[in-house]
């Protein structure tokens, strides 16, 4: 029998709600920082390593208006991460019925039609 | 924390410097109001400075965009409308409404428009997308909402309008200071209700204390929203931030407020409000109901519309109709969908609700959401969410996530923070968006304080992108004019050192009670005190315990680094808010249904001798009460000819 080394268990005080407003790839991201620059509440400080995507310090204080997603210079750096308060508020195919949301499994394809 | 470290303040911090400056137009905000009052006195030659809280090209109500560009009356081929009869018909019933600004909007938003679409913004269809729909005008491709007949409301890509606004300030050289919040407004001898002739800072990045010596100064920076209903987290879009107390610092300085007793519409559960409805951004879109049958719409009158078409047009005999919102007069009423509470309560209409937009014609379907949700500040994130998620509007119907608004079905809903929302009379106890009280200003948009004029939603009654946008640049004439008869400019350094005291005291201490627990502990005192059921005694008592909150807060509160400091300066003014609205609450001894105002002490809805303005403001500390006549500003033309400075 394999022994299991301990996996430590820390005292984390709970998280903000919501914890990820937005997703950062940091494989993507360059930390331009353009995204913490227009953020109307400054929930975003700049990474302490250069070149690092920013930090979400105040999630909670993000209120979807999207500038840092929009403004971001640099496509797949940055996306929403719609929370579940906005969640479920389904739409239907008026044809079939059938219901979609936000966060279902197996999503349909995006609709990539220009809004205009 | 961030990887379970603690890591440091990445801005330089120095609470004990002071950045001291001086220009001749000082703006406070620099959102819509603000930005156009600094282009309007730049413009003229005047040296402009901006103190914006978050970042001036993305700040404000209207910072993301907008869908909707309103009373666009005066020059507007297409209308008929007098501006006088635009803020006749904004001020709806009971006429608790500023008739000053309604008529300025009416007068000067069509020719703001064009102005907006010289510095760039777009605000006609170039590309020829809605060619041969009924809301387009062929000869100027301008795009119309609600009313085609007299197109007062234009249809427009708002996400290129603060870009441009920015654009124009710079090439203006106006002096902006981002991540300044505005903490005070310095007055003449540094007495309470005397010339305003400046304003305080804090940079809430790097805590640096700001001064600015003004000959005028511009208050465009909102107001208070949370007063009643604040969420500390679960924020998704339902938060508003419409400046989370800035006027408050006019009510400090002395400056005379109104309409403050007023509440509007709380935010009514977790539903996300206007999406997939049938009103506002989305008027006139189909509704159908779980089983795809759809609910129908009727005129005035009610009777039942029966094409698409006749949703946008006035009825027979009517001249023109504004967009719904509660309590419009008959002669100005829209064609809504019929209310269906009976039949839903028989099971004849199944819950939920949706919007159908592959129901509506191809251009009004486009327009509605390609165009109007997603060019709005707030939905355009929608737009892009759902539609990566896959939701088409030509195949899907979109539900509506308001049917649990309490207004729409009377039922009792829960409010965004968890407590209950309790309605009477359609009950309103919040000041979620609509117009609501602020500060009062003449026709030169001056407030009661000299050298200080106001524009956008700091002012009572106040609404809407284009109304903040003509009267921020009213404002910024008539704050150059007054530089010609200014004085010169003393600041009071007692009042500075005082209001330093005041601002950095939250960072001495260590420990202490956060930001948001203040919030709370004033939102429960207007719930109890000040809400659906209000007395004389319940607000005497809420009067206490605002004052008792004022001295036990204001010692323990603490933040340890500057945005957290700015967070708590916020939650001090909106305490310093809600004092004021408890003296307006109790100075009005009567029941207003316009006010949304109940008083079992007084059950009496709009008596004759109440319908007036009851004006509130400080001296000496004091809260001394006053009031305006309803209709206080007088013969419109007339009045504005003298002041338009144009």
């Amino acid at each position: 029998m394999k022994k299991e080394s301990q996996e430590k268990i820390y005292a984390e005080p709970n998280t903000p709600t919501p914890s990820r407003p937005v997703i950062i790839n940091p494989d993507v991201c360059t930390g331009c920082n353009i995204c913490v620059e227009r953020c109307s509440m400054d929930v975003f400080i700049p990474n302490p390593e250069k070149g690092k995507p920013p930090i979400i310090l105040y999630p909670d204080e993000c209120w979807y208006e999207g500038h840092c997603v929009f403004s971001c210079p640099t496509k797949g750096a940055i996306k929403f991460n719609y929370p579940l308060i906005m969640q479920r508020e389904p739409w239907k195919d008026k044809v079939t019925g059938k219901l979609f949301w936000v966060g279902m499994k197996n999503p349909p394809s995006p609709n990539t039609k220009p809004p205009v | 924390m961030f990887e379970g470290k603690i890591i440091e303040w990445p801005y330089r911090v120095d609470y004990a410097r002071e950045k001291d400056i001086e220009t001749d137009v000082l703006i406070l905000g620099g959102g819509i109001a603000g930005c156009w009052a600094a282009i309007a006195a730049a413009g003229k030659g005047a040296r402009v400075v901006i103190f914006e809280k978050g970042a001036t090209i993305t700040s404000g109500a209207g910072g993301g965009g907008a869908d909707h560009w309103g009373g666009a009356v005066t020059g507007n081929p297409r209308s008929s409308i007098t501006a006088e009869e635009y803020a006749e018909a904004e001020l709806r019933g009971g006429r608790y409404g500023n008739g000053i600004m309604a008529y300025i909007q009416g007068r000067e938003s069509y020719e703001t428009l064009l102005e907006l679409e010289k510095m760039g913004g777009k605000v006609r269809d170039t590309d020829d997308v809605f060619k041969g729909s009924e809301f387009r005008d062929e000869k100027t491709k301008i795009l119309y909402a609600d009313d085609y007949t007299n197109g007062i409301i234009i249809r427009v890509w708002g996400t290129t309008f603060k870009p441009a606004l920015y654009k124009e300030c710079k090439r203006l050289g106006v002096k902006i200071y981002d991540r300044v919040m505005s903490t005070s407004l310095l007055n003449e001898d540094g007495r309470q209700g005397k010339r305003v002739v400046g304003a305080t800072g804090l940079n809430m990045r790097t805590g640096e204390f700001m001064v600015c010596k003004a000959k005028a100064t511009i208050l465009a920076n909102g107001r208070p929203s949370e007063v009643w209903e604040f969420t500390a987290e679960q924020a998704g879009s339902h938060t508003h931030n419409f400046g989370e107390g800035g006027s408050t610092i006019a009510w400090r300085a002395g400056a005379e407020f109104t309409m403050m007793e007023k509440t509007t519409g709380s935010e009514g559960g977790l539903g996300s409000g206007g999406f997939g409805s049938n009103r506002n951004t989305w008027f006139a879109c189909n509704t159908v109901d779980d089983d795809g049958k759809e609910i129908p719409w009727l005129d005035r009158d009610g009777n039942i519309l029966k094409t698409v078409s006749e949703r946008y047009r006035p009825a027979l005999g009517q001249k023109f109709f504004t967009n719904p919102r509660a309590n419009t007069p008959y002669e100005y009423v829209c064609p809504s969908p019929a209310p269906i509470m009976p039949q839903l309560r028989k099971g004849e209409f199944n819950l939920p609700l949706y919007a159908d937009l592959p129901g509506m014609p191809e251009l009004e379907r486009r327009a509605i959401f390609g165009l109007m949700v997603g060019q709005e500040c707030k939905t355009k994130l929608r737009y892009k969410v759902l539609c990566d998620a896959g939701f088409d509007p030509d195949k899907d119907l979109a539900m509506m996530g308001s049917f649990l608004t309490p207004g729409l079905f009377g039922y009792q809903s829960i409010g965004k923070s968890g407590f209950p929302a309790v309605n009477t009379w359609g009950g309103r106890r919040g000041l979620g968006p609509g117009s609501v009280g602020g500060v009062v200003a003449d026709w030169n948009l001056k407030t009661s304080l000299d050298g200080l004029y106001a524009a956008g939603d700091c002012l009572f009654g106040s609404y809407g992108h284009a109304m903040a946008a003509t009267c921020g640049k009213y404002a910024g004439r008539n704050a150059v004019e007054y530089l010609f008869k200014a004085g010169e400019v003393v600041i009071d350094q007692k009042q500075v050192e005082a209001e330093k005291a005041r601002v950095y005291a939250s960072t001495k201490r260590r420990e202490g009670r956060d930001w948001k627990e203040l919030y709370y502990g004033i939102n429960k005192v207007m719930q109890l005190y000040c809400g659906n059921f209000k007395t004389e005694r319940l607000m005497h008592m809420g009067l206490m315990f605002l004052e008792d909150l004022n001295e036990a807060a204001a010692s323990e509160l603490y933040a340890n680094n500057p945005h957290k400091l700015g967070r708590t300066l916020e939650a001090l003014n909106v305490l310093d808010y809600a004092q004021a609205i408890m003296h307006a609450s109790l100075a009005r001894k009567a029941s207003s249904l316009h006010l949304s105002f109940y008083r079992t002490d007084y059950p009496e809805i709009d008596p004759p001798e109440w319908n007036k303005f009851i004006t509130i403001r400080l001296e000496n500390e004091q809260v001394k009460v006053g009031e305006l006549p309803l209709d206080y500003w007088g013969d419109y033309a007339r009045n504005y000819k003298v002041s338009c400075q144009l």
